[in-house]
């Protein structure tokens, strides 16, 4: 058998966060070999896709408070407020140092930072690089990275499994595409760093890579998933790709309309429209810039009145920024007008954009601690695979991107420490894990001829998931997902591939894929039909309202020989009680609590 | 009613079995709203499951899924079926690069090319981030800003003849991104990244042909670079050779 790859820390993902994670191993400590394994090219990961931008407090007329204040009551108190805090105080720091490393960010007249506002946003402090910040990002990142010798790249490479030693855990399985050569990469500390999970459904803004592998990876291995029934939709994705228009169109002053031209959020308690052209308009935290949850359920109610349009794809409602004039749009939304022209084949210059609600982020993930330390030693996690939590019910828009950062770090920081201090894996029983795990795929996938196709097993489930847990739940529609996907995870055991070859098999990355949304499919559909209470993207049309004294808490989804069970862990509350949340006239901070200190 | 359908002619070539590159015929629906990827999904998901192809984002900006289509380089994702039919469409890999597989082809020259100009920030002094982010205005950041702006989707590679003819020039896409950190404010690292850029496998090799900014999605514009970095070096030369008190 091929010999064990050997490293220090091995880092699964090359998104935002597992290149800083990897920058903060290589700088913590020059003399460890840091491996970054990915499915894809780095620069090809999905954060390449963010448009709008990430947040952090650099502006004098913002604060630490206003940032916290607005994760927390966004989050609807879910977030853990320790970890926010943190967080919002790390952010500028993060930002700053991407700076540093070359991040064309847009820029004040002056040559200082420019910020914009985003939803949920009591004052602006989204930093951006025109409307690719993502894109910007992740360049910067990759080739900061490629300057640092200790790192080896595994390019192109798949993992399929962790491996795990005396309870401990200590690298991955992996597969070499273009070879096909199952290997293991070994270290005493792996960072999944792989991203969300949004083609489990079956329109997202979500690229098709984003499978929730580093998720199931975790979850097979016995450590739980937090918060997995908390799915961010996305108000403003185009019908059928379910691209997405960023909310810096909405933060420039778009404007949401139904099918009569009404701007309808405001029957929503969103607060009331200013015209297009009073120079107070956007008002932030109100009607176009309220929260992403309460944006989604309003067009559910909007198509349910029969108030929305009709189209192939479905329904959907307008998408207005007309009135911003073609110098503007050209100027601070090009990419939504390329999108625009090319996807839904209309200018936004001149016709409003057909816009539907689509799955964006996936709240929940691999639970860790602040450092990104699961409870699996040697095991930790950051970005979006990961559930810390700063992001509770429902993520804050262009928090994510700082997060990888400020959470992809300190992962790397202290995967740096713990290395020094962790006991040697006995190899041999590491290889051993390494031949069953490719015996198993061999079995399973490349000697079988006969079987059904994966497309309408993933289809399946994809729909299964839209209807019974999107954006409004039942517990009956929850346990019918549940039982359709448990019916895939069946049909799964018998899939059948054409190809059955070894070199560069892209249909087995799909069948491996597709498992691991079998898995995380699994864990949302239990932690969604326990939740029984309605809080930011989890809204039970059975459990109307929000119940602190039952379900302040994390649920956290274990894999269990018989079925998933789910505990519950109490969320960390330190100087903001929980309040309702408040958007529109009467939003912002209250009186008591949040702004002291 | 018959479906309309429209032929794709796909470049196979699997290295376990096949000795040369071989063309297979597929007819798939014909849609106003697909893109020539949509068609590749189809055929792999319905038809043909040993079609191998890279793809991620499907919006047109992680740079995966340049193939050639009837002989020209494109982004798979954003060449619409509807610009072609009723006629049939050739899916090629991109030329000028080995094939892995199928319409896969080998980045690796290219992730050397990539490292060579050293695309980093290069400080002789290193601000730490408490001190706060650099100052650049507008102005500063236009001059480099165009050149941030590619994907690393490798059409310009597979457009450019020098690239064709003499597979050690650095290519269009990585010379762009050194002329990017040249005109940086923020950068210091000239005569380090100067030798590359400023070489015979670098600016110097292109002979202007242009094709590069031709087929770029970005409009990246890397021939621009190239003459940016052309006037650069010639600029280095000066101070180097003729002034060398003028060097900074
Ligand atoms: C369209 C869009 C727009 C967005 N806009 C914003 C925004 O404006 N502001 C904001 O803050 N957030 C935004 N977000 C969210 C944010 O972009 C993501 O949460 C964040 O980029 C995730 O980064 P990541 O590093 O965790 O994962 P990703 O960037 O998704 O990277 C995942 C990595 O893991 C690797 N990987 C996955 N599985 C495996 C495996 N099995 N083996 C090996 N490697 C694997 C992949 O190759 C990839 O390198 C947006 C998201 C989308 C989809
Ligand atoms: S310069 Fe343009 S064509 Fe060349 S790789 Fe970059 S984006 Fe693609
Ligand atoms: S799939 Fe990403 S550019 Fe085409």
């Amino acid at each position: 058998m091929a010999e064990l790859l050997k490293h220090d820390v091995v880092i699964v993902g090359g998104g935002a966060a597992g290149l800083r994670a990897a920058i903060a191993v290589a700088e913590r400590n020059p003399s460890l070999s840091v491996a970054v394994v990915s499915k894809i090219y780095p620069m090809r990961s999905h954060t390449v896709s963010a448009e709008g931008g990430a947040a952090a407090v650099i502006k004098g007329n913002d604060s630490r408070e206003h940032h916290i204040y607005d994760t927390i009551s966004g989050a609807d108190w879910l977030a853990d407020q320790n970890a926010v805090e943190l967080f919002v105080d790390e952010a500028p720091r993060e930002l700053t140092l991407l700076e540093h490393w070359g991040c064309p960010w847009s820029r004040e007249p002056d040559g200082s930072i420019a910020v914009r506002p985003f939803g949920g946003m009591k004052i602006e402090r989204t930093w951006f690089a025109a409307d690719k910040t993502g894109f910007h990002m992740l360049h910067t990142l990759y080739q900061t990275a490629l300057k640092y010798v200790p790192i080896t790249w595994y390019d192109e490479w798949f993992a399929t499994k962790l491996l795990l030693d005396k309870d401990r855990c200590y690298g991955v399985v992996a597969i070499e595409l273009r070879t096909g050569a199952i290997r293991g990469i070994v270290g005493k500390a792996v960072i999944l760093c792989t991203g969300g999970a949004g083609r489990v459904y079956p329109f997202t803004t979500n690229a098709i890579t984003k499978t929730g592998d580093g998720m199931a990876l975790a979850f097979r291995a016995g450590v739980p998933l937090k918060d997995m029934e908390f799915v961010q939709y996305h108000p403003t994705g185009l019908p059928g790709t379910g691209i997405l228009i960023t909310e810096a169109a909405r933060g420039e002053g778009g404007i949401l309309v139904n099918k009569d031209g009404y701007r309808y959020l405001q029957d929503y308690g969103l607060g009331k429209p200013l015209d297009v052209h009073d120079p107070r308009h956007p008002v932030k935290r109100t009607m176009e810039l309220g929260p992403r949850d309460k944006l989604s359920q309003a067009f559910v109610m909007e198509m349910r009145k029969g108030r929305t349009l009709k189209g192939p794809y479905g329904d959907y409602v307008l998408l207005d920024i007309r009135h911003l004039g073609e110098k503007k749009i050209d100027e601070k939304l090009p990419f939504v007008r390329e999108l625009a022209r090319n996807y839904a084949g209309i200018d936004p210059v001149y016709e409003p954009i057909p816009v539907r609600p689509v799955v964006h982020y996936m709240m929940g993930g691999v639970h860790t601690d602040v450092d990104g330390k699961t409870p699996l030693p040697g095991l930790y996690a950051a970005g979006e695979c990961a559930c810390v939590s700063i992001n509770g019910a429902n993520r804050l828009g262009s928090n994510s991107l700082t997060e990888c950062l400020v959470f992809g770090a300190r992962a790397g920081h202290h995967a740096a420490e713990y290395v020094g201090s962790a006991p040697d894996p006995d190899s041999s029983a590491l290889e051993q894990q390494v031949r069953d795990e490719a015996d198993r795929i061999r079995k399973q996938f490349l000697e079988r001829t006969e079987g059904e196709r994966l497309v309408s097993i993933r289809k399946d489930m994809q729909n299964a998931m839209e209807e019974g847990c999107g954006i409004y739940r039942t517990e009956q529609s929850v346990q019918a997902a549940l039982n359709k996907v448990e019916e895939c995870r069946e049909r799964f055991q018998r899939v059948v591939l054409d190809d059955h070859t070894n070199s560069f098999n892209t249909e087995l990355i799909a069948a491996l894929e597709l498992e691991c949304m079998l898995d995380v499919a699994r864990a949302l559909c239990q932690a969604a039909l326990e939740r029984r209470e309605s809080r930011g993207a989890h809204q039970r049309e059975d459990y109307p309202a929000r119940d602190d004294e039952k379900f302040l808490k994390h649920s956290l989804a274990y894999r269990t020989a018989d079925g998933v069970k789910i505990e519950w862990l109490d969320v960390v509350i330190t100087k903001w009680p929980p309040a309702e949340r408040k958007y529109g006239a009467d939003s912002g901070l209250p009186s008591e609590g949040g702004n002291k200190s | 009613m018959a479906e309309e359908t429209i032929v794709l002619r796909v470049q196979r070539y699997r290295p376990e079995q096949d000795s040369d590159p071989y063309f297979q015929d597929y007819e798939v629906p014909y849609r106003k709203d697909w893109v020539v990827l949509d068609a590749l999904n189809w055929i792999k998901e319905y038809k043909d499951g040993t079609l191998s192809f890279r793809w991620s984002c499907r919006m047109g900006v992680c740079g995966s899924c340049g193939m050639m289509v009837n002989g020209r380089p494109r982004l798979t994702c954003n060449t619409f079926l509807r610009e072609f039919y009723p006629n049939p469409i050739t899916v090629e890999p991109l030329v000028n690069f080995d094939i892995e597989r199928d319409l896969v082809i080998c980045m690796d020259t290219f992730l050397e090319k990539l490292k060579k100009v050293k695309p980093w920030i290069i400080r002789r002094e290193v601000k730490s981030p408490e001190e706060g982010p650099y100052n650049q205005t507008p102005a500063q950041l236009y001059r480099y800003k165009q050149f941030s702006m590619c994907i690393n989707c490798m059409l310009c590679y597979a457009a450019c003849p020098v690239v064709g003819m003499h597979p050690e020039f650095l290519g269009p896409a990585a010379l762009a991104l050194g002329v990017r950190y040249l005109l940086d404010s923020r950068d210091q690292g000239w005569n380090e990244r100067m030798e590359e850029v400023g070489s015979h496998e670098g600016v110097w090799g292109c002979t202007f042909v242009g094709e590069c900014s031709e087929v770029c999605p970005k409009h990246v514009d890397p021939a621009a670079a190239i003459q940016q970095g052309k006037v650069l070096a010639t600029l280095d030369w000066f101070k180097r050779w003729l002034m060398p008190w003028g060097q900074k």
